[in-house]
């Protein structure tokens, strides 16, 4: 930091220190030149991010509003050369695969976070913390192949119940931490009153603790099943798709990902319209349920 | 095994019946997750294991994928996976510090809500979707206005951007995985800028250090190993990624030398062929490149965890 060279006090130097943008030297100049520059490039950076995301909705919105109708929910695909292939079993089969993967993931996934929240400091609550953390790193397709090789060579043929079964997987860590986070957020002292109430601990723990975390947890909830709805990849070798309406938990059944990524890397112009509005439904469900999660629903102990 | 199982239950359960079996349940449900978790690797361990005796060593150096004729070397997907994702992660590193940069130091309330806003919804976008996008508008523009203006000029004498350029390729792949990780990347940077004290930023600009000074030599080095372990659960989520990528990245096994040449990764291999496989031998093959890459992601994402947890063990000191 080597600016004008050090004066004595008082004299000419004092307007110096009134005024230092007059007495820049070149070094400094050069200084908050960089320093502009650099962090005018943070703001390109930041608009360089966003910027994709203004495409995507752009096409989106572009290529996928002019497909949509009320024939577009309510009929089957149609093979290729019918006007209006439509995806609304796909659209029925997500909603099962979610609701599966809801029924069968959530109540574990709330139970090892009050686990964790409750056993806090304890070696294996550390160790079950890490392993969630690393399971939800794990990458779908794997979690996929796992289910396929389990459930669906089990069973024989692939079903809506392997696909439930390998989206709860994924769930069950989201919502595990999430659980945790919003479990601990809740006052000590609110705990402390039902104990010194003389309630038990299960019941402080299920009747005043889980209930002030609803709403936090509620939020994870939703934004773990809006993410899982949007899978893929878990899906391709579990519930593996179905061109037909179908809503029997031992059948192969449509999901609006499988059904888009089908109709991308068809060759039929036809069907790559129909899978922009694909995505566009898939992603006003995706949004308008996490949207929701975000801003309906708030935690009152979350900031504290 | 008495005292073993007892451990689990905490001190204030012992007591009461109710409690005990209240604390049993809820230990039950914690050991669940590490249950699952090691049956999975088994059933996908016992699944490649046939694979893994026929192949050995060489599964993972021989370039050599032919079903047809039962041969089966992974080197071409485990190098795509590691191309792209590494392609990624140098595009989105420093778009997402600068991210994280610009909305913790510089951008105004009224900016850094929206942008923070956008930068959350990408992260919720589904992965087919990016997908979708990639296929039908980042291909055919790359290919136009990136590949090709290269591959005329530089790529002559540059080997890594030379070459036919097919649109779909390694670079679409690096480009669309960089897309998808910076929202990850620079949320949790922006939590560790955020937590580096306002004090050493003030000490900084007191001693007459411009905004961009105290940002590089400050608060960066303070956040640097959150940063990095920002950077690598970043690369754990490009490793694993499937769809999106699956779609852009050409599906060629075969070791590219461009960038604009088609490759292959572990999970896209998965997709695609899983399904189709019927002899024994491919299905193991998989299931032994599916048990690769979790193993990959395994180790990157504890790594990943222990850095971002020696951060929180410091910061809480």
């Amino acid at each position: 930091m080597s600016g004008p060279a050090p004066q004595p006090f008082g004299g000419a130097d004092a307007s110096a220190v009134a005024m230092p943008v007059l007495a820049l030297s070149w070094r400094d100049r050069r200084r908050r030149t960089t320093s502009f520059v650099m962090l005018a490039l943070t703001g390109v950076a930041a608009a360089l991010t966003v910027l994709p995301l203004l495409l995507i909705f752009f096409h989106l919105l572009r290529a996928g509003l002019s497909s949509i109708s009320v024939s577009f929910f309510t009929h089957v695909p149609a093979p290729v050369g019918e006007a209006g292939g439509v995806v609304g079993n796909s659209l029925l089969g997500t909603v099962i695969l979610v609701v599966l993967a809801g029924a069968m993931g959530l109540p574990i996934a709330i139970g090892a976070g009050m686990y964790l929240a409750e056993a806090q400091g304890s070696r294996t609550a550390n160790v079950v913390r890490f392993v969630t953390d690393v399971m939800n790193g794990i990458p779908s397709i794997v979690i996929g192949i796992f289910v396929w090789a389990w459930v669906v060579v089990t069973m024989g043929h692939f079903s809506a119940f392997a696909g439930g079964v390998a989206l709860a997987i994924m769930l069950i860590p989201m919502v595990t931490r999430t659980t945790e986070e919003m479990v601990r957020l809740v006052p000590r002292e609110l705990k402390e009153g039902g104990l010194a109430l003389g309630f038990t601990r299960w019941r402080t723990a299920l009747g005043i603790v889980l209930p002030a975390a609803r709403s936090g947890i509620l939020t994870g909830v939703l934004i773990a099943l809006a993410r899982i709805a949007g899978e893929t990849a878990p899906l391709l070798f579990t519930a593996f798709g179905n061109p037909f309406w179908e809503w029997r938990l031992g059948q192969p059944v449509d999901a609006l990902p499988v059904r888009i990524f089908q109709y991308a890397i068809s060759p039929y112009e036809e069907w790559h319209r129909l899978a922009w509005a694909g995505s566009l439904l898939l992603i006003a469900l995706v949004l308008a349920v996490s949207l929701a999660a975000r801003f309906l629903i708030r935690s009152p102990y979350k900031g504290r | 095994m008495q005292t073993s199982l007892s451990r689990l239950i905490p001190a204030w359960a012992q007591g009461n019946v109710s409690d005990r079996s209240y604390a049993a349940a809820l230990a039950a449900f914690g050991l669940f997750i590490p249950v699952l978790f090691a049956f999975i690797l088994v059933r996908v361990g016992v699944a490649a294991w046939p694979a893994v005796r026929h192949f050995g060593g060489g599964f993972i150096t021989s370039t050599d994928w032919d079903p047809v004729n039962g041969q089966f070397g992974a080197l071409p997907f485990i190098f795509g996976t590691l191309a792209s994702s590494l392609l990624a992660l140098v595009i989105a590193v420093p778009l997402a510090v600068g991210l994280a940069i610009f909305l913790t130091e510089l951008a105004p309330r009224w900016l850094a809500a929206p942008i923070g806003f956008g930068t959350e919804l990408l992260a919720a976008i589904p992965s087919v979707v990016y997908g979708l996008w990639g296929i039908f508008v980042l291909v055919p523009w790359l290919r136009a206005y990136v590949q090709q203006p290269l591959a005329e000029s530089v790529g002559k004498s540059v080997g890594f951007f030379s070459g036919p350029a097919y649109g779909v390729s390694v670079m679409a792949g690096g480009v669309i995985l960089a897309i998808m990780i910076v929202p990850f990347i620079s949320a949790v940077s922006r939590e560790v800028l955020a937590a580096v004290p306002v004090a050493q930023r003030e000490a900084a600009l007191a001693l007459g250090a411009t905004r961009w000074e105290m940002t590089w030599q400050i608060v960066l080095p303070y956040a640097l190993p959150g940063i990095i372990g920002a950077t690598i659960l970043g690369l754990g989520r490009a490793l694993g990624e499937t769809m999106a990528i699956t779609m852009v990245i050409g599906n060629r096994p075969d070791i590219p030398t461009s960038l604009f040449a088609p490759g292959y990764t572990m999970a896209s291999v998965l997709a695609n062929e899983f399904s189709e496989a019927s002899a024994d031998l491919h299905l193991a093959a998989l299931m032994e490149i599916g048990l690769l890459l979790f193993g990959i992601t395994i180790l990157v994402n504890s790594f990943a965890r222990f850095l971002v947890w020696r951060v929180a063990q410091r910061a809480g000191r």
